[in-house]
């Protein structure tokens, strides 16, 4: 008996084939199998998506699930469960856990739990180096081979230039993506925030954007000079997206993420609220001019996607002075509803676009199955919808953790629907 | 004074304030100040009010004058600094302050390494709070302490030439004072070498490399302390070029007028920023402001407490 899923009279948006119709979609065993005006049943549970907007399924290049070492802060459980009630179908998880993500049978244990206890989609990503300490290189080919699909050294940056460039050069025999999370740490020691008049008002140490900057010139050289790939995690600099827009420009294989809370928040923010440690996060919150400078990046496509750096922290990590604070904020469950009201709504960019930004581009970046409705791709899809109003509720958040500055937000445009291969992963309202 | 005159219910920093609360504290300050004179250097404004000093850092001067104006005030008052306390023990800020309050006090004053952990506590404490200096943030008392100084030496406030020279990248008390003598009409020039200026403070008051620039026609001069750890930490290269290019010598003095005032919120290092001549010099009011430091931790507890009771 196959499982057969029919989603019926949505508006389907699929930007990698220009599609933008309304559609039936037809999803059997786990794949797409019919996208038409019309689709017959024929023994297929339907779902009404009348008014709703059908996508092929959103992908988070950037979530930490803590598992394993600490489920105290996330699970793979709740984190991808939190994925799905965040109209996510798959996340990329980063390798900063305990131990690093360094070795196959590390990658095996996350990939087995996901299996196990995952509500979507779980690619694990490896260390850059071993223990992610930034001198040997891991074993990427170990690595792939257990289901790595990128290696990241996340949290820890590659400090060394050699070591990078090694890593540039190495990871091209296994076709793996080096992310890279780009910080001089010399220049950004002690900082617990942007470098910059905020920061001088309030005493608090800043890390200045020159020195995520010159991170993301030398990895732009860099790969240029192997041939490697380079995906730069959290661009948050207008800096940064002059140094990626030049790097495609030349050719090199270059892509680069925003994460909405620099795209919708500024340094003022920790102003504002008066040291709330939600607003603290590496890289920090920046000025209005790199907020500016990040939209215009995902308006012309110097930005590819939108990742969340879902970074989930207990409250005795976050309920302390500013400077003691762990750096991160949760994203997975508000990232997209964020993005359709205050980027779509705000006609910043299309409906279109978001879907590249959210699907479309992290599949192709990652070379992920998924990012499209094609007859054949697996049967993820995210349905969105465009006219629910509601407020953001960390208390009722299904990840472990609360830490957001999004709290009290009113919102228009929401996930209604997640689909993993086929299956309903999470519904509003189900 | 009605409580219209300064309506915070915390003190934690001087940037919140309105030019007309600044002066309300001085104007307190200056009322109170005469009991420091008094045989018998007690009233009972706080009778029955408790307040609690946390000290998360070395201090000698500001705790004190602390204790002192409580104890002038007759508030019961309980210091605890971080060697003897629990805090040696890993108790979080919170915790601790938590714990405190179960004690019921109507003050915590604290001085914190954090910029923003009063604000911190502000959020989840019951009892006021006195922002005893933060981090690289704001001391506030101190700032008021240095303009009671200057009032009362010079009359006023608007219009005077004021120079801050010295540590201004991590000097809170640079910050406070900047806010202040703004606020209050004062001209403001801050001198530093480049590595100890914090990024876009020119937004706050003109600076200058150039001490000479900085003190030239001065009515004040607040030299910053440059902490020892700042000495090996690669901001200048010696002590000696320091001293020879940004100290407060007599012949630098020379160029501010002639009845200069000299502050400096201590202690010093004599050699380094100072010049000890300039400091035991006729123009220094650095012990006034020890003094004044009383003074106005007194009018921020009964403005703050609501002292009912008269002083006079």
């Amino acid at each position: 008996m196959s499982q057969r899923l029919l989603l019926k009279g949505g508006r389907v948006i699929d930007p990698g084939r220009a599609v933008d119709a309304d559609l039936d979609l037809l999803l059997v065993d786990g794949e797409v199998a019919d996208l038409d005006t019309r689709v017959a049943a024929r023994g297929a549970e339907v779902i009404d998506v009348g008014g709703l907007v059908v996508c092929p399924g959103f992908i988070d290049l950037h979530t930490h699930l803590r598992q394993p070492g600490r489920e105290d802060k996330e699970t793979i459980a709740t984190g991808t469960r939190a994925a799905a009630a965040g109209g996510f179908t798959a996340v990329c998880a980063m390798p900063n856990t305990e131990p690093v993500n360094d070795q196959a049978g590390i990658t095996r244990s996350i990939r087995e739990a996901a299996e196990r206890e995952g509500a979507v989609r779980v690619w694990p990503i490896g260390a850059i180096t071993r223990g992610s300490k930034g001198e040997e290189l891991a074993e990427y080919g170990d690595l792939r081979e257990a289901g790595c699909v990128a290696v990241s050294d996340d949290g820890r940056p590659v400090a060394s230039a050699r070591v990078m460039r090694r890593a540039l050069e190495y990871a091209k025999a296994f076709d793996l993506t080096v992310i890279d999370h780009c910080e001089e740490p010399t220049l950004s020691q002690g900082a617990s925030m942007n470098e910059g008049p905020v920061a001088t008002m309030l005493g608090l140490r800043g890390a200045p954007g020159a020195g995520e900057a010159i991170m993301v010139e030398r990895d732009v050289l860099l790969a240029e000079l192997t041939g490697g790939k380079v995906h730069i995690a959290h661009a948050s600099t207008a800096t940064s997206v002059d140094a990626v827009r030049r790097g495609k420009a030349r050719g090199v294989r270059v892509t680069a993420e925003a994460t909405p809370h620099h795209l919708l928040l500024t340094d003022e923010l920790v102003r504002a609220s008066e040291y709330d440690t939600s607003t603290k996060m590496n890289p920090p919150l920046r000025a209005e001019a790199d907020r500016q400078a990040l939209i215009q990046g995902i308006r012309d496509g110097a930005i590819d996607c939108i990742a969340t750096d879902h970074a989930p922290h207990t409250v005795d990590d976050k309920k302390v002075e500013y400077d003691a604070a762990a750096f991160g904020i949760v994203g997975l469950e508000t990232a997209v509803a964020l993005c359709l009201d205050r980027l779509v709504a705000a006609g910043l960019i299309s409906l279109d676009r978001l879907v590249e930004l959210f699907s479309t581009r992290p599949a192709a970046i990652l070379g992920l199955p998924g990012g499209t409705l094609a007859p054949g791709a697996p049967a993820d899809v995210t349905v969105l919808d465009l006219t629910r109003r509601h407020k953001v509720d960390p208390a009722r958040f299904l990840s472990k953790s609360r830490n957001t500055p999004f709290g009290g937000w009113t919102l228009k445009g929401a996930p209604a629907l997640t689909i993993v291969a086929g299956r309903v992963a999470w519904g509003h309202g189900r | 004074m009605t409580p219209a005159a300064y309506p915070h219910r915390h003190l934690l920093g001087i940037e919140p304030l309105e030019p007309s609360h600044i002066t309300a504290v001085l104007d307190t300050a200056e009322a109170l100040r005469e009991v420091l004179d008094r045989p018998i250097k007690k009233v009972p404004a706080l009778r029955g009010k408790t307040v609690v000093n946390l000290f998360y850092e070395a201090s000698t001067r500001t705790r004190a004058s602390f204790e002192i104006a409580e104890k002038v005030l007759s508030a019961d008052s309980l210091s605890i600094a971080t060697s003897t306390s629990s805090v040696q023990k890993g108790e979080t800020l919170l915790d601790t302050a938590k714990n405190l309050e179960a004690m019921n006090p109507d003050m915590i004053v604290l001085r914190h390494a954090a910029s923003g952990a009063p604000h911190f506590l502000a959020r989840h404490c019951r009892s006021a709070i006195v922002n005893a200096g933060d981090g690289a943030h704001e001391h506030p008392t101190q700032a008021l302490l240095d303009a009671l100084t200057l009032r009362q030496k010079k009359g006023r406030l608007e219009g005077l030439r004021v120079a801050i020279v010295g540590d201004v990248l991590h000097s809170r008390v640079a910050r406070s004072n900047v806010w202040l003598l703004t606020k209050m009409g004062a001209e403001v020039i801050l001198c530093a070498p480049p590595t100890l200026l914090p990024p876009g403070i020119e937004a706050l008051a003109p600076v200058t490399y150039r001490i000479e620039e900085a003190v030239e026609g001065a009515d004040a001069i607040m030299m910053l302390r440059i902490q020892q750890e700042r000495m090996t930490g690669g901001y200048f290269p010696t002590v000696r070029e320091y001293h020879a290019r940004f100290g407060l010598t007599e012949e630098r003095v020379r160029r501010a007028k002639r009845d200069v005032l000299i502050l400096h919120p201590g202690p010093m290092n004599r050699g380094v920023e100072i010049a000890s001549e300039v400091a035991d010099g006729p123009y220094s009011v650095i012990l006034d402001q020890v003094t004044n430091g009383v003074a106005v931790r007194m009018a921020v507890l009964y403005l703050l407490l609501g002292g009912s009771e008269a002083v006079a």
